[in-house]
């Protein structure tokens, strides 16, 4: 468009419209950081009461650090756990409906694995202390029986089956949705010209997936399983439900009753009864929460940009 | 030019609002079902002799309370159709801040005040005291899951033991002396406790601490104090537990046990199952904590009775409120509701719902002349 006489300085033409729309964009980006900074202060402040406390009126009695850090171990060992289940299952999952099923069964499949996102977690928690936990009784024994040697297997087996790996296989299959569906994009997006080369070249499939795809798609991959360890950080209610939790223990053992809670978890048990010192001390742990995800976030995002570069 | 982009994108622009409108309609609704209140019925002839009263109620509390709670509003609601009863069960401790603020009328709370909040409640009542009634009584049965064992004795000792993780397998030589003639396999014992707060598992270490303190040293605390055992969240989250595990031992709301075996307790020289007259019995049978209110009957639950009509293990949740209201109507509207919850049908309404044990006829006599003796400045 040629510049009319009624704007003789050389800015661009801005209309109303554009104006409007500009306005509102920023508006939404601006409100989100202040929601963010809202949350934050929010917990900061009521988190000083219980940093500032006297131990003896604190929850069990200790320290405020003692309170959190089993709890934050908790956290970690679940998500850790859903995530070395998860991401091999959802990767094997993508390459299958990306490169080896058949058409119409690959866009079944893909539809059916995120349902899995659409079930609400109290659901899995149903599912995981009915279904799950009892059939995988056995399983424990016999890995008492045999494997006690082993620190994740040492300790009495649970009889009801609520314990740490249950409620990790439980998170796994609740963040296998997000992780598989990153992946079935990205191993999509994989050059085509890159593919046909291997394939040209004589290689089967499998070696032109492993030469021109995975190398291609190794940063999506790992923000997908990015973004399911921070819903696995944050679970609540499936955890709360199938796991049965013993305050202040921290313990690698996956397979007795006796379990450190999560962060998430604790709070859900415990807010409901609770008052006082005991709500402050219970957001503190959230506040802990809150800087870990942070954290693991900004982790995720310099491994995803750094591969970025390597992998343009 | 743009024509084009804005004609392709038209259907969105569309769709936009629309489902904006949709998902904000779902929200409202659902905000909306979230807050019960109590609908007035068709017919007024149940409540003519009493004068109508209209208004609101704001309660807060105990969540054990609950369900009667949702049955006592039913109740009133078809007495007093104009009256709303708002009830959250944000639990105790919240509760009882909530009326010692002054943001709620009365509160339900499993514990009654400690001596300080009765200063505080003081200030709140204008100068005047408070009222602790009992009104909701619920017995905790130790229930069980062992195949080939119908009747379990245990005594408090035993009890204890098992909970603290020294009896470890149910042909234990203390369980055998309680049980002389019962067969017992040598299952291992799984002791499940609630994971979360709970007034149940306050009154449970209450009955170990005061029955057997030789056993039982974890105090009378209403998280669990102790490691291993089973944790499980929540009254029917302990029931699945116990069905899910063989050889598992717990601690739940008596009318919530089903088809679990229910131990009978050592009370005195006799074995006693749980029921709703030894639960309100021990109530009666109780002190009364000295140096409060003429009005506030707050309970020392009497865990070591030697009478057999009595059942130390029960929950006993209070009303608190004040004796004098700044307001003339809210003092009305609390008699009124309370008068209802300790009446017969309130008292059946609440174990219709609940399963609680309904207070004795003394207990009713005593809280009403609470209840009359409330005013208004």
């Amino acid at each position: 468009m040629t510049t009319t006489s009624q704007s003789p300085d050389r800015r661009s033409v801005r209309r109303l419209g554009d104006r409007l729309f500009s306005g509102s964009a920023t508006g939404a980006g601006v409100l989100i950081l202040l929601v963010l900074a809202g949350v934050a202060t929010f917990l900061v402040a009521q988190s000083i009461p219980a940093l500032t406390a006297d131990p003896a009126d604190l929850p069990q009695g200790g320290s405020l650090a003692a309170y959190i850090w089993p709890l934050l171990f908790g956290t970690l060992l679940a998500a850790t756990i859903a995530l070395l289940v998860a991401t091999p299952l959802a990767v094997g999952i993508a390459l299958f409906v990306t490169y080896y099923a058949p058409r119409r069964l690959a866009q079944g499949l893909g539809y059916l694995v995120d349902l899995l996102a659409a079930i609400p977690s109290i659901v899995y928690g149903f599912w995981g202390i009915a279904w799950l936990a009892p059939r995988l009784v056995p399983f424990y024994e016999w890995l008492d029986e045999h494997a006690s040697w082993i620190p994740f297997f040492a300790g009495p087996a649970s009889a009801t089956g609520k314990t740490m790996l249950t409620a990790g296989i439980v998170l796994a299959i609740m963040i296998l949705p997000i992780i598989s569906a990153i992946s079935r994009e990205v191993f999509r997006q994989a050059p085509a010209l890159h593919r046909e080369a291997a394939l040209a070249l004589g290689a089967t499939r499998w070696e032109m997936i492993r030469m021109a795809v995975l190398p291609y798609g190794r940063s999506g991959v790992i923000g997908g399983a990015m973004l399911g360890l921070g819903r696995a950080l944050g679970e609540t209610l499936a955890i709360a439900i199938v796991l049965s939790v013993s305050p202040g223990v921290v313990s690698v053992n996956l397979i007795s009753s006796t379990n450190p809670s999560t962060i998430a978890a604790n709070v859900a048990l415990n807010f409901p009864d609770s008052s006082g010192l005991a709500v402050n001390a219970l957001i503190a742990s959230g506040l802990a929460l809150f800087v870990i995800t942070f954290a693991v976030n900004f982790f995720a995002r310099a491994i995803v940009n750094r591969r970025a570069e390597f992998s343009e | 030019m743009s024509r084009g982009i804005e004609l392709t994108h038209s259907t969105k622009r569309r769709a936009i609002p629309v489902a904006m409108a949709l998902a904000g309609s779902l929200a409202l609704a659902a905000c909306g079902a979230a807050n019960e209140s109590a609908s007035s019925s068709g017919t007024s002839d149940a409540g003519s002799s009493t004068e109508q009263l209209s208004g609101t109620l704001d309660g807060a509390g105990s969540s054990a309370q609950q369900a009667a709670m949702q049955g006592w509003t039913a109740g009133f609601s078809t007495e007093q159709p104009d009256v709303t009863v708002n009830y959250d069960p944000v639990g105790s401790g919240g509760g009882r801040e909530q009326f010692l603020s002054g943001g709620v009328d009365f509160a339900g709370s499993d514990a009654y005040l400690s001596d300080d909040e009765v200063t505080k409640a003081k200030d709140r009542c204008g100068g005047g005291d408070v009222f602790e009634l009992p009104n909701y009584i619920s017995a905790i049965a130790v229930v069980y899951n062992l195949p080939g064992v119908d009747e379990l004795n245990l005594s408090p000792d035993t009890i204890a033991k098992i909970f603290a993780g020294s009896i470890t397998t149910w042909d234990d030589p203390a369980i055998k002396a309680d049980n002389p003639d019962a067969q017992l396999p040598g299952t291992a014992i799984t002791p499940v406790h609630r994971g979360d707060k709970s007034g149940t598992t306050k009154n449970f270490t209450d009955y170990l601490a005061k029955a057997a303190p030789n056993s039982w040293t974890g105090g009378a605390v209403d998280e669990w104090p102790a490691q291993g055992g089973e944790a499980a969240n929540g009254t029917s989250g302990v029931i699945s537990a116990v069905q899910a595990g063989k050889g598992a031992i717990g601690y739940a709301d008596e009318s919530q046990a089903g088809s679990l075996g229910i131990a009978d307790v050592k009370v005195g020289g006799d074995w006693v199952k749980p029921s709703a007259a030894g639960a309100a019995a021990v109530v009666e049978g109780s002190q009364i904590k000295s140096g409060r209110g003429q009005y506030d009957f707050a309970y020392d639950i009497n865990r070591t009775p030697t009478d057999k009509s009595q059942y130390p293990l029960v929950l006993v949740s209070y009303h608190i409120g004040c004796m004098q209201y700044a307001d003339a109507d809210t003092a009305t509207l609390v008699q009124a509701f309370e008068s209802y919850v300790i009446s017969q049908d309130g008292q059946k309404a609440a174990a219709d719902q609940a399963g609680s044990s309904p207070i004795s006829d003394t207990l009713r006599e005593q809280s009403q002349k609470a209840i009359d003796a409330i005013t208004s400045q």
